[in-house]
C-alpha cells in the first residue's frame, strides 16, 4: 500500500471531477456492451424453458434488473440531492439531476415489461396491486422531480426544491420493496431470497449479468449527462473556458 | 441451444409479442436516451466552441482597435 492519501474531497469540485469522469466513460461503455451481450446470450440460448410459464418468463431478465435500477437510482438520486442541499455541494446536486432521467426511464421500462409479462402470466396487463401501484408512484415521483427542477430558473433553487421532493418521496422505496410481504398482491414475491434460489442457475446468472449491465449503463450515461450539466451550468467558469480554449 | 430454427426463436413458444415487445421497448428507450444524450453533448460542445470564437474575435477587435 502506498502512503499517498487520496483526497476524495478534491473530486467534489466540478473542475477536478469533469476530466476524471471523462476518462472513465469509455471503460463503463465497453463493460456495458460486454455484459449485455453475455447476459442476453445466456438468457436466450442457455437458460432453459420454464416448466410453468414457457418462454414468456424470459421477460424476467430485463424486467427485474429494470425494476431494481428504478429503485436503486431513486435512492442514489435522493442521497445526492440531500448531500447537495445539506452541504451546499453543487456537484452532488448535478449528479441527482443527471440520475433522475435514467431512473425514470428504467422505472418506465419495468412498468411496461411488467405489463407485457402480466398479460400472459395473469391474463391482464394491469391491476392496481400494491407493488404495481407503488412502482407507478415511483414513476410519478421521478416525473415530479424532473418537471419541478425544469420549472425553476435559478439552478441552486431548483436543486433545493428537487431535494425536498426526492427526500420525501424516499418513503416510497421501502413500500415498493416490502409491498409483496405487507399486502396480498398478485405480483409474485421476491425473485431471490437469502435462503433459496428458486431459479435454475443459468436463469439467475442471466438476470444478475443483465443487472450488472444496467448498472454499468447507468453509470456511463449519468457521467456523460453530468458532464453536459457541468458545462451548461459553469459556462462562465474560468477552469472551463481555459480548458476548452 | 434449444431453438431448432429462427422462426421458432422468433415465436418464443407463442409468447413472441410479449417477449420481443419487452426487449423492443427496452432497446428503443435506452437507445433513445443515448441518442438524445449524444445530441446534447454535441450541442454543449458547439456552444463552447462558439464562445471560444467569440472571445477570439473580441480579442482580435481589441487588438486592431
Amino acid at each position: 500500500m502506498s502512503k499517498r492519501r487520496i483526497n476524495w474531497y478534491k473530486y467534489a469540485a466540478p473542475a477536478n471531477f469533469y476530466p476524471l469522469a471523462g476518462k472513465t466513460i469509455p471503460f463503463f461503455t465497453v463493460v456495458t456492451a460486454l455484459l449485455f451481450v453475455v447476459g442476453l446470450y445466456i438468457g436466450f440460448f442457455v437458460a432453459p424453458t420454464d416448466f410453468q410459464q414457457g418462454e414468456s418468463y424470459r421477460i424476467i431478465f430485463i424486467h427485474v434488473p429494470a425494476a431494481w435500477m428504478g429503485m436503486f437510482l431513486y435512492v442514489l438520486m435522493a442521497v445526492y440531492a440531500g448531500i447537495g442541499w445539506a452541504f451546499n455541494a453543487r456537484l452532488a446536486s448535478m449528479m441527482a439531476t443527471a440520475i433522475s432521467t435514467t431512473g425514470a426511464i428504467f422505472t418506465f421500462i419495468s412498468l411496461v415489461t411488467g405489463s407485457l409479462w402480466g398479460r400472459p402470466a395473469w391474463g391482464v396487463y394491469w391491476v392496481w396491486d400494491a407493488r404495481m401501484t407503488s412502482t407507478l408512484i415511483l414513476m410519478f415521483l421521478y416525473i415530479g422531480f424532473i418537471s419541478l427542477q425544469a420549472s425553476i430558473d435559478d439552478p441552486r433553487r431548483a436543486d433545493r426544491a428537487g431535494a425536498v421532493l426526492a427526500l420525501v418521496g424516499l418513503i416510497n422505496v421501502p413500500i415498493i420493496y416490502f409491498s409483496v410481504q405487507w399486502w396480498n398482491t398478485l405480483h409474485q414475491g421476491a425473485t431471490f431470497t437469502a435462503r433459496s434460489f428458486k431459479m435454475a442457475p443459468s436463469m439467475l446468472w442471466a438476470m444478475l449479468i443483465l443487472m450488472g449491465a444496467c448498472w454499468m449503463y447507468s453509470i456511463a450515461v449519468v457521467l456523460v449527462r453530468v458532464r453536459c450539466i457541468i458545462r451548461e451550468r459553469e459556462r462562465e467558469a474560468p477552469w472551463l473556458t481555459e480548458a476548452m480554449a | 441451444m434449444h431453438w431448432s430454427s429462427l422462426s421458432e426463436f422468433i415465436r418464443m413458444g407463442g409468447y413472441g409479442f410479449y417477449v420481443w415487445g419487452s426487449y423492443g421497448v427496452t432497446l428503443i428507450l435506452l437507445g433513445g436516451e443515448v441518442l438524445v444524450l449524444l445530441k446534447r453533448r454535441r450541442a454543449v460542445a458547439r456552444i463552447a466552441g462558439e464562445s471560444k470564437i467569440e472571445t477570439r474575435n473580441q480579442n482580435f477587435e481589441a487588438v486592431i482597435r
